[in-house]
C-alpha cells in the first residue's frame, strides 16, 4: 500500500510540473499553431498523464485525458489547425485534470469533478476541425474554461495536508501555508515550493534519443513524435536519478549554517590576525577560502531563475485579458536571472499586481489602441537583469499611461500634497506619488485611470526585502514599473562605521560613496541652510544627517568644530540621496542580519542587528527610515531631489540660485556662485563701524550688507538671529543680511531677462513667480567699496609670485570649493570689476 | 517540612532588594558582557548582547523597576525566556535558587505602589529576609 502511494505521490508531482509545460506549450501554440515541437510535447504530456492514469485505475482522469489526446493527435499530425476555440478547450482540460488531481491528492479519489462539459469541448473542437471555426462556439467555450477554473478554484484547499503527513516518503513535500490562502492553482505551490537543481534538465535532453531536433532544454519530451511512452519513462527516471528534491526547510537550515559559519570565520580570522603563526594563518586561510565557497554554493541552491514566476503570467495575461477585452501579447527578456528563492515568493504577488495593473488599466482596448494609431495588440514587456549587485525587473507595458495632471488633481484632492508643493514637484515626483498608502482607493481607479491600485501595497513589500520599486510612464506611450530586489536575504554586505564610541552597520546596497573630510575641512565645508546641514558635493548640494546627532535625538545640528575628523557616507534611499555623518568607517564586512525585537525595530532607526567579527553586536541602520525621519520636507530635501533628478552630473547651463525674503514678502534671487556660506549670526554680534555695519566672523571683521535697505524695502522685522549669505574671495569676506531664507532652486542660466532697475541685474522666473536677480557685485561695492580692488590686488600678487595659476579658487581663502561654488563666478566677478 | 505546591525560585539582588523568579524560566545566569548600548531605545532597554551567535535584548531592571540606589559595580545577567524568546534581565547580583510554598506567599502589600506593584506578583516570607516575585512577562513587555 505504501508503495502504491508512492506511485501516486510521484505521478502527482510529474503532472503537476507537466500541466504547467502544457499551459505554456498551448499559449505558444496559439501563436504559433504549426509548431510541431509543442504539439508534440503537448500530446506527449497528456500522452503519460492518460496512461499512468490508466495503470493507477483513475477511470475519468484516463477518459478525458483520451479525449485530449485525441484531439492534440489530430493536430499533431497535421488534420487539423489550432484555433482559439481549440486553444480554449485544451486549457480548459488543463483545468479539470488539475481540479482532478487535487481531489486524488486529498483523498486518494478522483472525487466528484465533473468531466463532461470539458469532453464535450474537445469533441466539438475534434469534429469543427476539418471546417472554419464558428464563432459562436468560441463564445461557448470561454464560458466553459471560465467555468473550469472556477471549479478549480473551488477545489478543496486543504489538499496539501495530505502529503505533509507522512514525510519519510522519498519525494517529501512540505506542508503548505500558501493554500490556505485559497490559491486555486496546486501546481503553482507545488514548483514554488520544491527546488529543482536546473542544469539536469539540459542532460536529459542530451541523453538517450541520438536523432533528437535540437529542443528547447526546458522540454523534458522529445521533438520526434515516433518516441514510445516506455521511453519517455525511462527519461523522466533518468532526470529523476540525477536530481534531487530536497525540502527547502533544510535548504533554508543549510544557509542559516553558513550564515553562522561566515560569522565563526570572522571573529576566527580577527584572532588569527593577532597571533603570528603561520601554520595556523595557512589553516584559517584556507578554511575562509572553503566557507567562501560553501556559503556561494548554499546559496546557488537556493537560487531560481525568475521563469519560475513568469512562466505562471501568460496564463493570468490570457485569462485577465479576456476578461477586460483586451489582446495582449507578452515578451520577457532575461528570465535566466536568478534570485533566492525566499525573495522569488515574496515578489510573486508585487508581481502578480504589477502585470494585472498593467493589463487592467495600462493597457487600452483594441478599439481605442487602433484610433490612437497603435496596434490593436497590446505588449507586456517583462525585463529581469542584474545592476549593481541587485536585480531589477521591470513590467512594462505601452498603454494609455499615467496622466500626471490626474494624479496632481487627486493628491490635491486628497490633502497629501498643497498645491505648493505639488508645483514644485517634478511630473516624475509627482508620478510616484501613486505608491503612496490611500491612492488605491475605489475613486483612484475611476479618476486616476486606475493605477495605484494596492501600489502602497506593494512598495511596503518590496521594502519588507531590502527592495524598491519605482515607475515611469509617458502619457499616451505606456508605463514602465521598476522593481529593485537584492539577490538574498541572508548575508548582506555592510559598510561598519562608528559614531560616538558605538559602532553601525549599513547595508552598502544604499550606499553610494564616501567623503572623508580632515578636522578642517569638516569644519569648514559643512555648511548650514537654513539650520539644515548640507555640504557640496561636486556642486550639488547634499543634505546632511549626524548620525550622532540624530542618536542622541536632537534635532538641532551643529557644525563640528575644529579637531574632529568626519567621514560623509553618501547614501541613496528610494529617490533621495543624503550624507550620514559619522566619525570613522572602519570596515567592510559581511553581515548576518538578525531580527531585533519589535519593539526596538519599532524605534525606526535600527533594521536589524549583527555580531562582529570581535563578537559584538552591532546595529543595522535602516536607511530608508533615516531618511525619512530627518528629511522632512525642508529645503534641503528638495534640494537632495533636484540633486536626484540631475544624477551626478552638474548641468553646465543650470545655476542655482538662492531665494531670498526681504521687506514685506518680496523675495530676491542671489546666485549661489556668490555664496559662499550660509549663516545664522546673532543679531547683537553687530557693531558699528562708522556708518557701516561689521560682524566677526571667524576671527575676521567682515562688513554687512542689509539687502532691505539696499533695495530700499525697509523691513519692519527685529529678529534676534540674522540669515546671512556670506562671499569670501581671497581672503575678503562680506555678508549679505536677509530676512529668510526661502529656497535653493535650479534654474537656466540663459533663461532670464535684463531689466535696468537699480541693484538688480534681470529677473528671472521661479515656480511661476518672477523674482528679482540680484546685482551682488554692486550691492557688496556698495556696502565694501575697496572689496574687489583688495581682492584684485591679492589675486595678482599671487599670480606674480607664481603660486596660483590665473584666478584659480586656490587663492581664494576660506573657500571650501573646488566643488562648490561654479568658477565661473569669480571669472565673471573680477570681469564686472574690471569694466 | 515539605508542604503542598512547592516552588523554587532563582533569586538575585537589586540594591538591597532580593527579587525571584520561578527557575524553570530561566535559562543561564551570565557575567556581565559587552553590552551595544541601543540608542533612542526607552531606558530600560540596557542594550544588546551576543548570547552564542544569539542577539538578545537586555533589559535593565534598576531602571524598569525605577530603584532608587546603588548599582553594584559588577552585574551579572539572567537570560529568561519569554514567549519562546531570550531576554536577559540585568541585576546586581545573583543569589541562590530557593525553595519556596505557597503558605510563604502574601499579595503585595498595599504599602508597595507604583511600578513596583505592576511588576511584582507577590513576596514570599524567608527567613529574615522577603524574596519579590517578579512577573517576568509584564517586566520584559515595555
Amino acid at each position: 500500500m505504501d508503495d502504491m502511494d508512492e506511485i501516486v505521490q510521484e505521478f502527482l508531482v510529474e503532472s503537476a510540473e507537466n500541466l504547467d509545460q502544457l499551459d505554456r506549450d498551448l499559449l505558444a501554440l496559439e501563436a504559433a499553431p504549426d509548431s510541431r515541437d509543442k504539439l508534440s510535447s503537448a500530446f506527449r504530456t497528456i500522452h503519460t498523464i492518460k496512461g499512468t492514469s490508466g495503470f493507477l485505475a483513475f477511470g475519468r482522469l484516463e477518459k478525458l485525458t483520451h479525449t485530449g489526446e485525441s484531439l492534440l493527435s489530430r493536430l499533431r499530425d497535421g488534420h487539423q489547425v489550432m484555433k482559439t476555440p481549440t486553444a480554449d478547450a485544451l486549457l480548459a482540460m488543463v483545468d479539470t485534470v488539475r481540479s482532478l488531481l487535487t481531489s486524488i491528492e486529498a483523498d486518494g479519489t478522483e472525487g466528484d469533478v465533473e468531466i463532461e462539459s470539458v469532453m464535450n469541448q474537445l469533441k466539438a473542437q475534434v469534429s469543427d476541425g476539418s471546417g472554419p471555426a464558428a464563432v459562436p462556439a468560441a463564445v461557448n467555450s470561454a464560458a466553459t474554461a471560465a467555468a473550469a477554473v472556477k471549479s478549480a478554484a473551488e477545489a478543496p484547499p486543504a489538499a496539501k495536508k495530505v502529503p505533509a503527513v507522512k514525510p519519510a516518503t522519498k519525494t517529501p513535500i512540505p506542508a503548505d501555508p500558501a493554500v490556505a490562502e485559497g490559491s486555486s492553482d496546486a501546481s503553482d505551490n507545488d514548483a514554488a515550493e520544491q527546488v529543482a537543481v536546473p542544469a539536469t534538465a539540459e542532460k536529459a535532453v542530451a541523453a538517450p534519443v541520438a536523432a533528437a531536433a535540437p529542443v528547447p532544454a526546458a522540454h523534458l519530451v522529445p521533438a520526434v513524435p515516433e518516441v514510445h511512452t516506455k521511453k519517455v519513462n525511462a527519461r523522466t527516471r533518468s532526470v529523476a536519478e540525477s536530481t534531487l528534491r530536497v525540502d527547502v526547510d533544510l535548504l533554508d537550515a543549510l544557509m542559516r549554517l553558513a550564515g553562522e559559519l561566515v560569522l565563526t570565520r570572522n571573529q576566527l580570522l580577527r584572532g588569527v590576525g593577532e597571533v603570528a603563526d603561520p601554520a595556523l594563518a595557512r589553516t584559517t586561510q584556507r578554511l575562509n577560502v572553503i566557507t567562501t565557497d560553501i556559503q556561494e554554493s548554499i546559496m546557488k541552491t537556493r537560487m531560481q531563475p525568475i521563469d519560475h514566476l513568469w512562466s505562471k503570467l501568460p496564463r493570468v495575461v490570457r485569462d485577465l485579458g479576456a476578461q477586460c477585452g483586451r489582446l495582449v501579447r507578452i515578451t520577457t527578456a532575461g528570465q535566466d536571472t536568478e534570485l533566492d528563492r525566499a525573495l522569488l515568493e515574496a515578489i510573486k504577488d508585487p508581481l502578480t499586481h504589477l502585470v494585472r495593473n498593467s493589463v487592467d488599466h495600462g493597457i487600452e482596448n483594441p478599439d481605442v489602441r487602433e484610433a490612437a494609431g497603435k496596434p490593436r495588440e497590446g505588449t507586456l514587456s517583462l525585463r529581469a537583469y542584474h545592476n549593481s549587485g541587485q536585480v531589477v525587473i521591470e513590467v512594462g507595458d505601452d498603454g494609455a499611461g499615467i496622466d500626471p495632471v490626474k494624479i496632481r488633481a487627486k493628491a490635491l484632492e486628497r490633502g497629501s500634497r498643497t498645491a505648493a508643493q505639488l508645483d514644485a514637484m517634478s511630473d516624475a515626483e509627482v508620478l510616484q506619488l501613486v505608491f503612496e498608502a490611500g491612492f488605491s482607493t475605489a475613486a483612484a481607479v475611476t479618476n486616476v485611470s486606475g493605477r495605484g491600485v494596492g501600489m502602497d501595497v506593494v512598495k511596503t513589500n518590496l521594502e519588507a526585502i531590502g527592495g524598491a520599486i519605482d515607475l515611469d510612464s509617458v502619457v499616451g506611450e505606456g508605463t514602465v514599473c521598476r522593481m529593485r530586489v537584492p539577490l538574498t536575504l541572508a548575508i548582506v554586505p555592510a559598510l561598519t562605521v562608528e559614531a560616538g564610541s558605538d559602532r553601525y552597520a549599513v547595508a552598502q546596497a544604499s550606499l553610494l560613496e564616501l567623503v572623508a573630510l580632515d578636522p578642517t575641512q569638516a569644519a569648514s565645508q559643512i555648511e548650514t541652510v537654513a539650520g539644515a546641514p548640507v555640504y557640496r558635493l561636486r556642486g550639488a548640494l547634499l543634505p546632511l544627517i549626524s548620525l550622532t546627532g540624530i542618536l542622541s535625538g536632537s534635532d538641532s545640528f551643529e557644525v563640528p568644530h575644529g579637531e574632529v575628523s568626519q567621514v560623509i557616507v553618501v547614501l541613496q534611499a528610494g529617490n533621495r540621496r543624503f550624507g550620514l555623518l559619522v566619525d570613522r568607517v572602519l570596515n567592510t564586512e559581511e553581515i548576518v542580519v538578525k531580527a531585533l525585537s519589535p519593539r526596538l525595530k519599532n524605534i525606526g532607526v535600527y533594521s536589524g542587528a549583527t555580531i562582529l567579527g570581535d563578537g559584538t553586536v552591532a546595529l543595522i541602520l535602516d536607511v530608508q527610515n533615516l531618511a525619512r525621519r530627518a528629511l522632512r520636507g525642508d529645503a534641503a530635501e528638495r534640494a537632495a531631489e533636484a540633486n536626484a533628478r540631475r544624477g551626478a552630473v552638474v548641468v553646465s547651463d543650470a545655476e542655482r540660485l538662492l531665494i531670498a525674503g526681504v521687506g514685506d514678502g518680496s523675495q530676491v534671487a542671489i546666485p549661489m556662485s556668490m555664496v559662499t556660506r550660509l549663516e545664522m549670526i546673532s543679531a547683537d554680534k553687530v557693531e558699528s563701524v562708522g556708518s557701516r555695519e561689521v560682524v566677526q566672523y571667524r576671527g575676521k571683521i567682515i562688513p554687512l550688507i542689509r539687502l532691505d535697505r539696499h533695495l530700499g524695502v525697509y523691513s519692519e522685522r527685529q529678529p534676534s538671529e540674522l540669515p546671512v549669505a556670506v562671499y569670501s574671495q581671497a581672503g575678503h569676506s562680506v555678508a549679505i543680511v536677509m530676512d529668510e531664507i526661502i529656497d535653493i532652486v535650479e534654474h537656466e542660466a540663459a533663461d532670464r531677462s535684463e531689466v535696468d532697475d537699480r541693484g538688480f541685474v534681470g529677473s528671472v522666473v521661479v515656480r511661476g513667480q518672477i523674482v528679482g536677480l540680484l546685482d551682488v557685485e554692486q550691492a557688496i561695492a556698495a556696502a565694501d567699496p575697496g572689496f574687489f580692488s583688495a581682492v584684485r590686488a591679492e589675486l595678482a600678487a599671487a599670480e606674480l609670485n607664481g603660486s596660483a595659476g590665473g584666478f584659480l579658487p586656490s587663492a581664494r581663502s576660506g573657500v571650501d570649493d573646488g566643488f562648490g561654488v561654479k568658477d565661473a563666478g569669480v571669472n565673471d566677478l573680477v570681469g564686472v570689476n574690471g569694466r | 517540612m515539605m508542604t503542598t505546591k512547592g516552588k523554587q525560585y532563582a533569586t538575585f539582588w537589586l540594591g538591597t532588594g532580593l527579587y525571584g523568579v520561578e527557575v524553570e524560566r530561566v535559562r543561564e545566569v551570565l557575567r556581565e558582557q559587552d553590552i551595544t548600548r541601543v540608542p533612542l531605545a526607552p531606558s530600560t532597554v540596557a542594550g544588546l548582547i551576543n548570547l552564542r551567535g544569539q542577539v538578545v535584548t537586555t533589559v535593565d531592571l534598576h531602571e524598569r523597576l525605577e530603584l532608587a540606589g546603588e548599582r553594584s559595580a559588577e552585574s551579572m545577567l539572567v537570560v529568561v525566556l519569554v514567549g519562546g524568546e531570550s531576554v536577559a534581565l540585568l541585576v546586581d547580583r545573583i543569589g541562590g535558587v530557593v525553595d519556596v510554598n505557597e503558605d510563604q506567599f502574601e499579595p503585595p502589600p498595599d504599602t508597595l505602589v507604583g511600578t513596583l506593584r505592576e511588576l511584582v506578583s507577590g513576596a514570599y516570607k524567608l527567613e529574615g529576609q522577603l524574596l519579590l516575585s517578579l512577573d517576568v512577562d509584564t517586566a520584559v513587555a515595555a
